[in-house]
């Protein structure tokens, strides 16, 4: 096991850097710069700026400067905030998304799971029928819609929140975003555990199970989810990463200072150092909770071995 | 041995002939199909039977709340003569209203000049404005109008354009983007996977990590990026959009075709010598027929999202034209006081997501042959 983490580990080094290279080329040759303003910048002045970046050495020096730079953990100054490097921003930005990241991400398995299961438990009776429909409409209705419509009902109309803003972390500012960042995952997790569960309660070792007189709770919970949280686990994985590096639409509707409202900023201004460094860090997530999918997969159904 | 008795065999039924019949038998799906219809109608017909144009600024009608009554109101009449006399520099004396006509008395300090007329007529609530009678010396004068009804059953937005209709003509941009984009996914997809699945071998290998690679990039950037370059034109700017949706069609259709060249059947008509192309029609594309459908009427909803989070940032279609995302993204920002501009587009995006999404459930469980 511990081998082929390390292993994974290793081959996960080559993918970054395929990541790297291709996004560093993909905004460089898309046209303009990051000094590229409406009024047109005194060329000198371009130059000056240009020169002191760096920006004025041919493509694949550069290219090779951040390399050696992001080896050093170097992620470089942010040209459009520039009283911040990137690896700054990212102090303080990544834990706030996070934090909304990892709670939403929790109580979506927590309560979604539970729903799925309750469904499950009662396919095809009328609370089966309407976690079912809870959960379509939660994963249908876009969060730039469901964002608005909570803003506009808990805390324009019933004032018990705030619009927006962060308040220093207090908890009231974050139930808005945690509940518009959770709602989509929960129904997902309420959708795959339900249809993961009737499979799974259909299984030959459940009516064994309930042949030797188990009780009801230990049939379920112990034998018939091990086997239903497979799909779960594969699909948090990708969940987790995004939702960790910070949802674009929820910091910007409820002004949230994290990091996912970054990445677009960034692209649009051509903010080379804070896309590469948002790249980077996405990349790493998405690795790392790839491999502990594969990893809780083992831990989950001792069938999968790995060597 | 008489073949006389024998019962004649059933009729067989094909593939499609029973998924149909599962289909017709799916009451939500059947729902959405006909709300989806009846939708892609309302958006392609209908701008032309609601009155106001899409981009026309009714300046006294600004963020007035839908009605299913005429504008103006009875009380809004008198704010509107006023408003408009104003402008004229001309003061009202009196005014009295016989169904839609009104005789509007004015006063003034100095001679009312009778061209005055077309500052009522300016209005959008009033129109055919006459001179009726002048006093002798001319300062003060009868006018008579027509109170010129408009309806807004949406309401308008900040601009005073007439939010039925732009709705509508939202809802044109964002199901044609949706099913354009939906089409480039689906059509490079399959080629994609179809090739990757029949060649095999190394071909396969290589064409598949290049689709990893493209996975794990950033999906969101990789939009903005073409969305970059390809500069803020809607045609090319869906085109993107289906350029970056085919990855999962792809492992879709490679996977079912990896599987189908293992089928026995698939064997059998090669070792009797059935052609590549024979086998590729007769077997390959018919199975593979249900997942791209199921698949295709699960994206066309991710591509709408899709265009609406675009337009949302801005990236999208651009003004004067709009899609449901320009509006939701407009509406959210005009919340408190005009939540109409929020609730109106929403309502037309999540039910139609809805309507697509139970389609697409209704059709895989009809096509899927593991359900019956």
């Amino acid at each position: 096991m511990l081998r082929y983490v390390f292993r994974r580990l290793l081959t996960a080094i080559p993918t970054l850097f395929v990541i790297v290279t291709i996004s560093f080329f993909l905004i460089r040759v898309a046209p303009g710069g990051p000094f590229n303003q409406e009024k047109g910048l005194n060329p000198v002045i371009k130059a000056n700026l240009e020169r002191q970046f760096g920006l004025d050495l041919p493509l694949w020096k550069q290219y090779l400067n951040y390399l050696g730079n992001l080896l050093h953990g170097d992620f470089g100054p942010s040209y459009n905030l520039p009283d911040f490097t990137v690896a700054e921003l990212f102090r303080t930005g990544l834990p706030v998304s996070v934090q909304l990241g990892a709670t939403a991400l929790v109580l979506a398995l927590i309560v979604g799971g539970a729903l799925g299961v309750f469904a499950a438990l009662y396919q095809n009776r009328p609370a089966d029928y309407m976690v079912v429909a809870a959960a379509t409409a939660g994963s249908t209705i876009p969060t730039f819609v469901i964002a608005p419509l909570f803003q506009l009902f808990f805390a324009l109309t019933l004032k018990w929140v705030p619009v927006g803003g962060w308040g220093d972390g207090a908890l009231v500012n974050k139930i808005g975003p945690v509940i518009t960042l959770m709602l989509p995952q929960l129904a997902v997790v309420a959708r795959l555990m339900r249809g993961a569960m009737i499979e799974a309660l259909r299984g030959h070792h459940i009516r064994t199970a309930r042949a030797m007189g188990l009780s009801d709770y230990s049939v379920v919970v112990r034998h018939a989810m091990r086997g239903a949280l497979l799909p779960i686990v594969s699909y948090a994985g990708p969940a987790a990463a995004s939702l960790l590096t910070g949802s674009l639409i929820v910091e910007y509707i409820f002004a949230i200072p994290g990091v996912g409202r970054y990445f677009v900023d960034a692209a649009l201004n051509r903010d080379y150092t804070l896309v590469m460094g948002t790249v980077v860090v996405i990349a790493i997530f998405t690795l790392f909770f790839n491999l502990m999918v594969d990893v809780m997969y083992a831990l989950v159904d001792p069938r999968v071995r790995y060597d | 041995m008489t073949d006389a008795h024998l019962p004649s065999p059933a009729a067989g039924r094909s593939l499609w002939a029973d998924a149909r019949a599962r289909l017709l038998r799916n009451r939500a799906a059947m729902v959405s199909i006909v709300y989806l219809a009846v939708m892609a109608l309302a958006c392609i017909f209908g701008p032309s039977l609601v009155p106001n144009d899409f981009t026309t600024i009714h300046a006294d009608y600004t963020r007035v709340p839908p009605s299913l009554s005429a504008y103006p109101k009875a009380e809004g009449i008198e704010a509107a003569l006023k408003d408009a006399l104003r402008r004229a520099r001309l003061d009202l004396v009196a005014w009295k209203q016989d169904g839609s006509q009104l005789d509007v008395t004015v006063a003034s300090a100095k001679p009312v000049d009778p061209r005055s007329v077309r500052y009522l007529d300016r209005s959008d609530v009033f129109e055919g404005t006459t001179v009726r009678e002048s006093a002798a010396d001319g300062l003060t004068m009868t006018m008579s109008t027509q109170v010129q009804h408009t309806y807004f059953f949406f309401g308008t937005d900040s601009n005073g354009r007439d939010l039925l209709q732009r709705t509508l003509v939202a809802g044109r941009v964002s199901l044609a983007i949706g099913l354009l984009a939906g089409i480039v996914a689906v059509i490079i997809g399959v080629l994609y996977g179809a090739s990757a699945g029949l060649i095999g071998g190394k071909t396969d290998e290589v064409m598949m990590r290049i689709v990893d690679i493209l996975y794990s990039l950033p999906f969101i950037f990789f939009v903005i990026m073409l969305v970059v370059f390809f500069g803020r034109n809607f045609v090319l700017m869906f085109l993107a959009v289906g350029a970056v949706l085919w990855l999962d069609m792809a492992r879709i259709v490679r996977g079912q075709a990896l599987s189908l060249k293992r089928q026995e059947y698939v064997q059998a008509a090669e070792a009797l010598g059935v052609t590549r192309a024979g086998i590729l029609v007769r077997h390959v594309i018919p199975n593979l027929l249900g997942p791209v459908v199921i698949y295709m009427t699960l994206l066309v909803p991710q591509v709408i999202i899709l265009e609406s989070f675009l337009s949302y940032l801005g990236l999208g279609v651009q003004e004067p034209l709009s899609s449901w995302g320009v509006l939701i993204s407009q509406g959210a920002k005009s919340i408190p006081g005009a939540q109409w501009l929020l609730i109106f587009p929403s309502v037309f995006l999540t039910t139609t997501l809805f309507a697509l999404n139970f389609i697409g459930d209704g059709l895989r469980d009809a096509l899927d042959p593991k359900d019956r």
